[in-house]
């Protein structure tokens, strides 16, 4: 697949992969072997037909491998570029036993690009309307999967999202070269076309409660995702220049603060960067912290490359622009001057013993290790939690220990009567595409109730 | 009220008017580019369906706030965020305002009185031209004192000096609520100690999203880490880190002035 160059990409926000021409999209769809029993299927949580899609690209038709993809999949522009396909569909692909497994995830992104850019989208019927009405809270991946279902099936859908953009994790924590704002605009304005009504600036929990919601609709979906920044809890931690990543990639992604100051919003500059975590969402922070001008960007990981939940790929596109990784490494303190701001981080070097409850080895301190490290500017990038401004405030809704919603991991339905739950809200920082899966139960639950 | 530093915007916010509570604030983005701004809630009317925010011009987003006219619009308007104030009758409680504290000051102190407390209420600015809500905060209360730092009005001095001599005079004071600038508020924390009088203060560190996502707002209170937009902006004043709070306030006071001389620059 073309990509931009590693040097000139770091210092821009365009998207590194330029995607398929038609000609490279028609060579790749032609290796698939159309397998009676497609392995790869089974490795999809939302269960698109991938040899049918890919057969029609093989064609020329890419118009209704488009259409093949929407049966399934509400978001296949996004899903085509975020998707770790490399641990779904392409791992089981029977191609990929003795040569590359066919790049389904680089086909999806194609047909659903070219539609989009083609302005022709074709809005699939919808079911006559049931006359009942639903509530969604939460824009993210999750939320627009249940609504763009529901919303075929004929029931009336209201999304409520908290910030002033829809897209939830989407806009705000995916790094515009990873995923094009424009594209989630785009998907959300299909669903608006569709007849979902988007209302932006709505604090569930604050404006109106789940019961309150409750009075006006048949059923509620909660997709609240992971909304609760984790941070190290060690010393030095609210200096300024620290940030959670929440908040670094909210400022840069959904505020723009990349183009400050012609958008309002700004962000710290650093030259020398360091940032905790190895996850996706550390990568996209480095990568982020390279494109604002940083001249040293550090991943600073307490496990070895084994353990690091990031994408195979992220992680090489780190490396090619320049990301230096720290293993094996754990922060201690932060040091910081007169003003409050950053200047560096004490680190103490680790190793691994035994697995701990994640199943991955345990880091264990090397005693007398420490040393220290300049920076101007740390991103603490090590997980988020269930944000719990909502869940708190709304009786009936059980939590387990940790704060996320208890649910139904088949149906979405929680404790609360009328109120189902899924994505991240429910099972912890996942992905897009398993939110969009539990959305895509949760809608099947939701209009088995509503026409029962 | 000051021509050019102060402002207050009258705006048409139905659901939030409804369900804001004293204490409360909203987010607010005037365009497309512009940054969210947290501003505490000077007053709701329910009944018209309009929220007054009352602040100072320190920048560029408060000086583009101050071009709006009536029928202009704002785009984007988020509320009402934080915990309310917690409102019980406890007897007599002092409401201590600052400058533009006061806008927040008034629902607060409003509330206290209704709920059948004595309320006795200190209003202060730098200057006369700097006072604001005088009248409503003398409707709104048993006893109001004024003061001004160049004694252009009222009492000659600081809050604090006028908090003193009523702690030395009454001693059956069960709760004082200390709303301003955060040395204002650092000061009078230090000297209802003194007293062992139960302070409460409304914190206003730097936001983002305002519904804890994020920890922009994140301040120090009795050594734990608080979110000021969903733990607040209400807390136990003599636990809070003011220091702290002053360092982070000034995180971007290089890009504040290069987004206020743009803003200057295009001639606004």
């Amino acid at each position: 697949m073309p990509e931009q160059e590693p040097k000139v990409r770091a210092r821009n926000f365009d998207e590194v992969p330029f995607g398929y021409t038609p000609e490279l999209a028609q060579l790749e769809s032609s290796r698939c072997l159309q397998c009676k029993k497609p392995k790869c299927m089974e490795g999809c949580p939302v269960e698109i037909d991938i040899p049918a899609f890919v057969k029609l690209i093989s064609e020329g038709d890419y118009k209704s491998a488009a259409l093949k993809l929407k049966e399934r999949n509400a978001l296949p522009a996004v899903c085509g570029r975020v998707c770790p396909q490399e641990d779904q569909c392409e791992k089981l692909c029977i191609v990929g036993k003795k040569d590359q497994p066919v790049a389904v995830g680089r086909l999806e992104r194609f047909a659903a690009d070219w539609e989009r850019t083609k302005g022709e989208v074709t809005l699939p019927e919808k079911a006559p309307a049931t006359g009942k009405k639903v509530a969604v809270v939460g824009s993210g991946p999750a939320g627009l999967t249940v609504a763009g279902d529901l919303i075929l099936k004929g029931h009336d859908v209201t999304i409520f999202e908290a910030l002033h953009k829809p897209g939830g994790v989407l806009i705000y924590g995916i790094p515009e070269f990873r995923l094009p704002k424009a594209i989630v605009q785009s998907e959300v304005n299909y669903l608006e076309r569709l007849g979902v009504k988007v209302e932006c600036n709505c604090v569930i929990g604050r404006i109106d409660t789940v019961d309150e919601l409750l009075r006006e609709y048949h059923a509620v979906f909660l997709g609240l995702g992971a909304g609760l920044p984790q941070f190290l809890n060690i010393p030095g931690e609210n200096y300024c220049g620290i940030y959670s990543a929440n908040e670094y990639l909210t400022r840069s992604n959904l505020m723009k603060a990349y183009l400050f100051p012609k958008y309002d919003t700004p962000i710290a500059r650093g030259k020398n960067v360091a940032v905790f975590g190895a996850g996706n969402v550390a990568m996209d922070s480095a990568r982020t912290a390279l494109r604002l001008g940083a001249d040293t960007v550090r991943i600073i990981y307490r496990r070895s490359r084994d353990e690091m939940p990031a994408r195979i790929e992220e992680v090489h596109h780190a490396e090619e622009e320049g990301v230096q990784f720290y293993l094996l490494t754990a922060p201690v303190r932060f040091l910081g001057d007169d003003n409050g701001w950053v200047t560096g981080v004490e680190c103490l070097r680790m190793e691994l013993g035994e697995p701990d409850e994640s199943g991955r080895r345990r880091p264990v301190p090397i005693k007398g290790s420490e040393f220290q490290l300049e920076c101007d500017m740390a991103v603490v990038a090590i997980g988020a939690g269930p944000n719990p401004l909502l869940p708190t405030q709304t009786p009936g809704l059980e939590l387990n220990k940790r704060g996320y919603i208890v649910a139904d991991l088949e149906t979405g339905k929680s404790t609360k009567p009328k109120t189902w739950a899924g994505g991240d809200i429910v099972t912890g920082s996942a992905t897009v595409i398993l939110a969009m899966g539990a959305g895509r139960k949760a809608a099947n639950s939701i209009h088995e109730y509503l026409t029962s | 009220m000051a021509e050019k530093t102060v402002c207050h915007l009258r705006v048409e916010a139905p659901k939030i008017a409804q369900k804001a509570q004293p204490g409360q604030f909203v987010v607010l983005r005037v365009n497309e580019t512009g940054e969210r701004v947290p501003l505490t809630m000077g007053g709701t009317d329910p009944a018209a369906g309009t929220i007054d925010l009352i602040f100072q011009v320190v920048g560029k987003s408060t000086a583009l706030m101050r071009t709006l006219n009536v029928g202009d619009s704002i785009q984007d308007i988020i509320g009402p965020l934080g915990k309310p104030t917690h409102i019980e009758k406890i007897g007599k409680v002092i409401c201590v305002g600052g400058g533009t504290g006061v806008a927040v000051m008034y629902p607060i102190t409003k509330a206290y009185k209704e709920a059948g407390n004595h309320v006795t209420a200190i209003i202060g600015a730098r200057t006369k031209d700097l006072l604001i809500l005088e009248d409503e905060m003398k409707a709104a209360s048993h006893d109001l004192r004024v003061t001004t730092d160049d004694g252009s009005y009222g009492v000659h001095g600081f809050v604090t000096d006028v908090l003193r001599k009523i702690l030395d005079e009454q001693k059956d004071v069960k709760l004082i609520v200390g709303i301003g600038p955060v040395p204002m508020m650092k000061f009078l924390c230090k000297l209802t100690k003194e007293y062992g009088v139960k302070t409460m203060v409304s914190l206003n560190p730097i936001m983002v999203d305002a519904t804890g996502m994020c920890g922009a707002c994140r301040v120090t209170v009795g050594g734990k880490t608080k979110f000021c937009c969903v733990d607040g902006p209400e807390f136990d004043g003599h636990e809070v880190d003011y220091d702290e709070l002053v360092k982070r306030q000034r995180a971007y006071l290089t890009e504040e002035k290069v987004s206020m001389e743009e803003f200057k620059a295009a001639g606004r």
